[in-house]
């Protein structure tokens, strides 16, 4: 039970960040895109090695790092956006990853990889998810300024930046290195929920993007304290409620933050800090 | 005089059609250039082939700019208007190109945005969020971060469209500035009167196609607009 919190203390820790920033970027759905883009690695990885972590995340990474590069290159070199592309990968992705676990392993295995297993998380696991949180906080620390950037104004960024497409693929390797680290705990379906949904919510309380990145930080944290309790003490599945518990912060701040529904029904526009 | 950016025959293309029809001539260094023809004339794009945002498919634009020194500056529709970033973060924003990624500004440097501001008449607004600019204010916050980045050739997309006439006269002085300082500037322009009283020089377009190029005077003649609306009109009846 500690481990699995510490995991998802880590995970609250590099994943929240990258959700806003999603957010920002107008791509939530690529998130989840990418989630699903992970699948066909880590069925390979199954099918020829089991439930061995290792295996199952390079095979995770390898296969969300394929699709991230198809897209950025369909998107480049072809008349078709970014969303477009990455929606076509995840979707074939998703596809392929079915077909490998539903014909290599059994229907216990597959709701593991699915939605995740709290008691899964193993020593390895948990050296995986520190490693991907600690160069995920590294990386926004570094190039923050480059992402802020490419978000807010690209002409601007992509004129005055030599290789300037180098820094959205870091970005999103960054995604898919945390979506990787998260499966186990949350499953593949599942990992997304903990990057988007604080990173959603945090943009309703504050107008600085400093202060949403630690609010989102805050609740990813809260999400998974309290998902893993519920998961724990009534015996479910630690992915949908670590999920739900976010949802739940997200409901909570339409309804009551600054910039939620009572915000702009009854009070004057809020500028929060 | 040399030239800071030179176009040898350029043609840029767009699924199969030439957006820029074999354009040549010369942006002169520390000169006040107006690009200006109807829409569709390749404007924006002469601008996106200036700084590489789209390929060229035949001919060459030589910048004799270092990239860092170039600032260009979209049209607004192009850019974040409600981004969670103060009026401050954002003009610090323009000392991203010449700094590498991971450095921080310095407290010199916010000083000298902070001053930026202040000259541009957003003194008062820089903790604010960019979310509350008006579109003029917002403008003034982009031209900010231009004079911040110290660029020695300044693109301007359609700088004026949907801006105040108190704010377009104050941005076109800063603009003034900017050349008495001897930079380029080269700006995307729609109103023939303004482009006679503040550019010396203009280029004019047409579906892709050089009409004129040269002083104003020169540039702004009866002929050669009607060519250019001629041109165009007869395009687009073809199209049609």
């Amino acid at each position: 039970m500690r481990r699995a919190l510490v995991a998802t203390l880590a995970l609250a820790l590099g994943s929240a960040p990258l959700g806003v920033l999603l957010t920002l970027r107008r791509m939530s759905l690529v998130g989840d895109a990418l989630a699903h883009a992970v699948l066909p690695g880590i069925a390979v990885a199954f099918v020829l090695f089991g439930l061995s972590m290792p295996a199952l995340s390079l095979g995770g990474f390898a296969a969300g790092v394929v699709v991230v590069l198809a897209a950025f290159w369909a998107s480049r070199k072809t008349a078709l956006r970014e969303d477009a592309t990455f929606a076509a990968g995840y979707l074939m992705a998703l596809a392929l990853g079915v077909l490998l676990i539903s014909a290599g392993g059994t229907q216990l295995d597959l709701l593991h990889i699915l939605f995740g297993n709290i008691l899964g998380v193993t020593r390895q696991g948990l050296v995986l998810i520190a490693v991907v949180a600690t160069v995920t906080v590294l990386g926004l620390a570094l190039f923050y300024r480059a992402f802020l950037l490419e978000a807010f104004d690209r002409s601007f960024f992509y004129a005055a930046t030599p290789h300037g497409g180098l820094y959205p693929l870091l970005f999103m390797l960054m995604v898919v290195a945390n979506l990787v680290a998260s499966f186990q705990v949350l499953g593949t379906l599942m990992a997304v929920g903990l990057m988007m949904l604080p990173g959603i919510s945090a943009r309703l309380w504050h107008d600085m993007l400093p202060a949403q990145l630690l609010n989102s930080v805050v609740q990813a944290a809260v999400a998974g304290y309290l998902g893993l309790l519920l998961s724990y003490y009534f015996d479910l599945p630690s992915g949908p409620i670590i999920v739900l518990c976010a949802g739940g912060l997200y409901v909570l701040s339409l309804l009551v933050a600054p910039h939620g529904w009572i915000g702009r029904r009854f009070g004057p526009r809020a500028h929060v800090w | 005089m040399h030239a800071a950016v030179t176009l040898h025959d350029v043609v840029v293309r767009y699924r199969h059609r030439a957006v820029l029809d074999h354009i040549s001539g010369a942006f002169a260094r520390g000169s006040l250039t107006a690009i200006t023809g109807p829409n569709g004339a390749g404007k924006s794009t002469l601008l996106k082939a200036i700084t590489g945002l789209v390929p060229v498919a035949s001919g060459a634009v030589r910048c004799d700019v270092q990239r860092q020194r170039i600032a260009y500056l979209a049209q607004q529709s192009g850019i974040e208007r409600d981004f969670p970033l103060s009026v401050l973060d954002c003009v610090t924003l323009g000392y991203w190109p010449a700094q590498r990624p991971w450095q921080r500004v310095s407290p010199e440097k916010i000083q000298r945005a902070m001053r930026a501001l202040e000259s541009i008449g957003l003194g008062n607004m820089m903790r604010q969020p960019v979310g509350v600019l008006s579109a003029g204010q917002f403008q003034r916050m982009l031209f900010a971060r231009v004079q911040v980045q110290d660029a020695e050739l300044i693109l301007l997309d359609e700088p004026f469209n949907a801006i105040d006439a108190r704010t377009t006269d104050d941005l076109l002085n800063v603009i003034t500035t900017w050349c008495a300082e001897g930079r380029t500037v080269v700006a995307v322009m729609h109103d023939h009167d303004q482009i006679r009283s503040w550019f010396p020089t203009t280029v004019l377009l047409s579906e892709g196609s050089l009409i004129a190029w040269g002083s104003t005077t020169s540039v702004l003649t009866r002929e050669n607009l009607f060519r250019a609306g001629q041109w165009f009109e007869t395009r687009a009846a073809r199209a049609a």
